[in-house]
This record gives structure tokens, C-alpha cells and sequence, in this order.
């Protein structure tokens, strides 16, 4: 008998399936698939509530995959950040595949959310939340390494969760700097992705990344900020849309600088750049001149210019017309 | 500086400023001490309530409403006084006024500080 190729479909799917059984576990819903694995709402029936469960689908002869599952665990188990969604339970299946098992986050992915965001400080406030939750990262030694869109998640209440740290990194802080540099010879943790293979997005990954190199810091993912922040602005990655205020499109070019020594050295001076734009004052990325100063000093203190010229003009007006 | 404190201060200079300004009209120049005094007066009463309002309100079109009514008020008296000649100068007093009231409000809910409130 041959089968259809809709059948081969279906049998796939049933065989990628997690089987549950002897689990404390109950699968509800296949909820997406990423490259190496899928995600599940299950039930954890000893808590009564559902989280997400992801768990290695695709082929994996020589345990890599399943390595690297376990590594991505371990590195959100080390991030308690309410930016960073939590792990809470890991563990392996009777036939040898490894799961772990997280926070159901019920919201939007930030690509599908950005048409909610109204306005520019919306989208840059927004942005200073994920800068803190991958800065509390950098400060734990790990980069994230493929910060997009599609991994960020925005909650029913504007919170947001930096998704999937497959492709993380656990680095060694250095103390001079708010860098860290990957261990040369990483143990057990870094060989997973110290293979030389390049791993991240295009248009997100920094360019360091992107020619694999082997030295990243947190620069590389202020690289993949920024090109979020101008996806934000122009709510397309497409690199030849800039914003139109100067200031933005300052901290945008410097945050996705090609050369990492022209970039922000932390997600703290990229927020920070943020938050001076939101309260009118001066970037960093975006030296003014003399008369730009005069004018964003006005534009600021604008309710307050025109009081004093109006006073300034009634008084005049007066005198003009008492000394007629 | 609190809000009160910087009322009265801001109160004071543009009373001052305002009653000065009294010299470009000839026919009161003699009295421009007086003036100048009564103005003074006048800014620092209406920087001290703007202040105290500011205080206890934290919403800059209502501080600026609030500066506007009570600059007005405190205008319209000092107007209803007439000069020597028994002329009254409402629109050249009360114009003004309300104006500074304005922006003594607009300063007090910028800027200045608020005591932290009480823990009881």
C-alpha cells in the first residue's frame, strides 16, 4: 500500500508528538515550531495550571540538539528577570528526547503587536524594557545572540519577555569594561554553539557575528537592538527607511554600527540615549549645534516661552499705546 | 527649593519686573516706588497660594488656571484702586497680572520640590 504524502504529514506529526506518558504533564496544543524543536501548552497537573513545554522534534543522531535545549535551560534558569520568561521544570522523555518546561506567556510577538503602539515614545519605552531585561542578561555573562521581533513577547499588560535563548551565549565578564568576551575554550556550555557554525538572523545579526570571528560582546546584541528600534520606527527591517526625527536616526546608526567600537558599549548607554530623547534632551549619538540646542531648548520649554511672550508683547503693546 | 519658596521668589521678581514697567507710562512715573512695592506685595501673595496650590495639586493645566484666577483676582484689586487723578488702569493692571499668575503656576508645578507626605 503507498501512502499519501498528506498521511506521511500526519504520521510525522503524531511521531513528533512528546509522549506524555508517566509525566506529570498533559498535552493540550502544539503551540509553534522552531529549527530544533517544538512548543506544546501542556497541563502540569500537580500545579493545576498550563505552561509551555518545548521539547527537541527534529532529528538528533548525535545529541546536539538535545545539548543544546538543556544548555538554553540552564541559562534562562540563571536569568530571574521579569523580562526574562522563566523556566520551571527541565527533564527527558522515556524514548531519550529532552524537554524543559516554561511560563506560558499569553501576548503578542512584538512584529504582531507593533500596529497597538501608537506613538514613538510608546515604541521607545518599549524598547528600554527589553534593553534592561538583555542588559540584566549581560550582567549574568550571557548574550542572547538573536534578538529580533519575532523572539520578543509583549503581554496583555505592556510586559515584555525576551524569548528563546537558543542561540545564547554564556560569556565572561570583564571587569574594565560592560563587556564580556566569549571563553575561549568554553566547557560543556559553549561547545554547543562553539562549532564555528553561524548561528542568529539576518538583518538582526551584528557583523561580527554574522562572519563568526569568535569574539562577541554585549555589543553584538546592541547591534540586534537597534536594528529592532528601527523596526519599531519604520515597523519594517528594510534598512534603507530611516527615521525621520535626526536624533533617532542617530541612535539607530550607532547602535547598528558595522565597526562594534562605534556601537554603544551596553544596552544601559542605548537606554540611556533613549530615555535623554524622551525627556528632550541631548543624545549622545547626535552632537548638536549651537542653533539645534537653542531649538530643542524651546521646543521644550515651549508653554513656557510663549507666557513670557505674550506678557512681553501685551506690556509692549501697552506702552506703545500710552506713549502714542 | 519647594514650590512655595519658588512661588514666592518668582512671585516677587516678576511683581517687581511688572511694576517697573510702570515707568514707560508718564503719568504715573512719580509713583513708581509705590508701585514697584505694591506689585512686589501683590506677586508674593499670589506666588505663595500658586505655590501652596501646587502643592497639593500636581496637574499643570489646573496649576496654570489656578496662577491665571488668582493673578486675575489679586490684579483686579490692586486695579480697582485708582490713581491719584481718580483713573483706573484695569486693562494695563489686570492683563498683565493674570499673565504672571500663569507663569508663576506653570513654574511651581514644573519645578520645585514637594515634601515627601507624611507616613501616618
Amino acid at each position: 500500500m503507498k501512502l499519501t504524502d498528506n498521511a506521511l504529514e500526519r504520521l510525522r506529526s503524531a511521531v513528533d508528538l512528546p509522549d506524555l506518558e508517566g509525566t506529570r504533564y498533559r498535552l493540550l496544543e502544539k503551540l509553534g515550531q522552531g529549527g530544533m524543536g517544538g512548543v506544546y501548552r501542556v497541563e502540569d497537573t500537580m500545579l493545576s495550571r498550563d505552561v509551555a513545554m518545548k521539547v527537541v522534534t527534529a532529528p538528533d543522531g548525535d545529541g546536539d540538539l538535545a545539548a543544546r535545549l538543556m544548555r538554553e535551560a540552564k541559562v534562562i534558569a540563571r536569568l530571574e528577570h521579569s523580562g526574562i520568561v522563566p523556566v520551571h521544570d527541565v527533564g527527558q522523555f522515556p524514548d531519550g528526547r529532552v524537554y524543559y518546561t516554561m511560563k506560558l506567556v499569553q501576548g503578542k510577538r512584538l512584529d504582531a503587536y507593533i500596529p497597538e503602539l501608537g506613538s514613538i515614545p510608546e515604541r521607545l519605552r518599549l524598547l528600554q524594557k527589553i534593553c534592561d531585561a538583555v542588559g540584566f542578561a549581560h550582567a549574568r555573562g550571557v548574550l542572547h545572540r538573536d534578538l529580533k521581533p519575532q523572539n520578543i513577547m509583549v503581554g496583555p499588560f505592556g510586559e515584555v519577555l525576551v524569548m528563546d535563548w537558543g542561540l545564547s551565549k554564556i560569556v565572561r565578564e570583564q571587569e574594565a569594561r560592560n563587556t564580556a568576551v566569549i571563553s575561549p575554550k568554553g566547557g560543556d556550555e559553549n561547545e554547543v554553539t562553539a562549532h564555528g557554525t553561524v548561528l542568529g538572523t539576518p538583518g538582526y545579526m551584528a557583523p561580527e557575528q554574522q562572519s563568526g570571528s569568535g569574539t562577541l560582546d554585549a555589543r553584538a546584541d546592541v547591534f540586534s537592538l537597534g536594528a529592532i528600534l528601527r523596526f519599531l520606527l519604520a515597523e519594517t527591517a528594510d534598512v534603507s527607511i530611516a527615521p525621520r526625527s535626526r536624533a533617532l536616526r542617530a541612535i539607530v546608526d550607532k547602535a547598528t554600527a558595522q565597526d562594534p567600537n562605534m556601537r554603544y558599549d551596553s544596552t544601559a548607554a542605548l537606554s540611556n540615549d533613549l530615555s535623554a530623547y524622551l525627556d528632550g534632551l541631548s543624545v549622545n549619538a547626535y552632537p548638536e549645534g549651537a542653533l539645534a540646542k537653542l531649538w530643542r531648548w524651546a521646543v521644550r520649554n515651549r508653554v513656557w516661552l510663549l507666557m513670557v511672550l505674550a506678557y512681553l508683547v501685551m506690556r509692549t503693546l501697552f506702552i506703545l499705546w500710552r506713549t502714542r | 527649593m519647594n514650590k512655595i519658596v519658588l512661588g514666592l521668589v518668582l512671585g516677587a521678581v516678576l511683581g517687581a519686573f511688572d511694576g517697573l514697567t510702570a515707568w514707560f507710562t508718564p503719568e504715573v512715573r512719580s509713583q513708581l516706588l509705590g508701585i514697584v512695592i505694591g506689585s512686589t506685595i501683590k506677586g508674593l501673595i499670589a506666588g505663595i497660594l500658586i505655590g501652596y496650590f501646587a502643592r497639593k495639586v500636581n496637574s499643570l493645566p489646573l496649576g496654570i488656571l489656578f496662577g491665571l484666577g488668582v493673578g486675575l483676582i489679586l490684579a483686579f484689586i490692586v486695579a480697582a484702586m485708582p490713581n491719584p487723578a481718580g483713573k483706573h488702569y484695569y486693562f494695563e493692571i489686570m492683563l498683565p497680572g493674570s499673565i504672571v499668575g500663569m507663569i508663576v503656576g506653570y513654574a511651581t508645578q514644573r519645578f520645585g520640590t514637594t515634601p515627601y507626605p507624611a507616613t501616618r
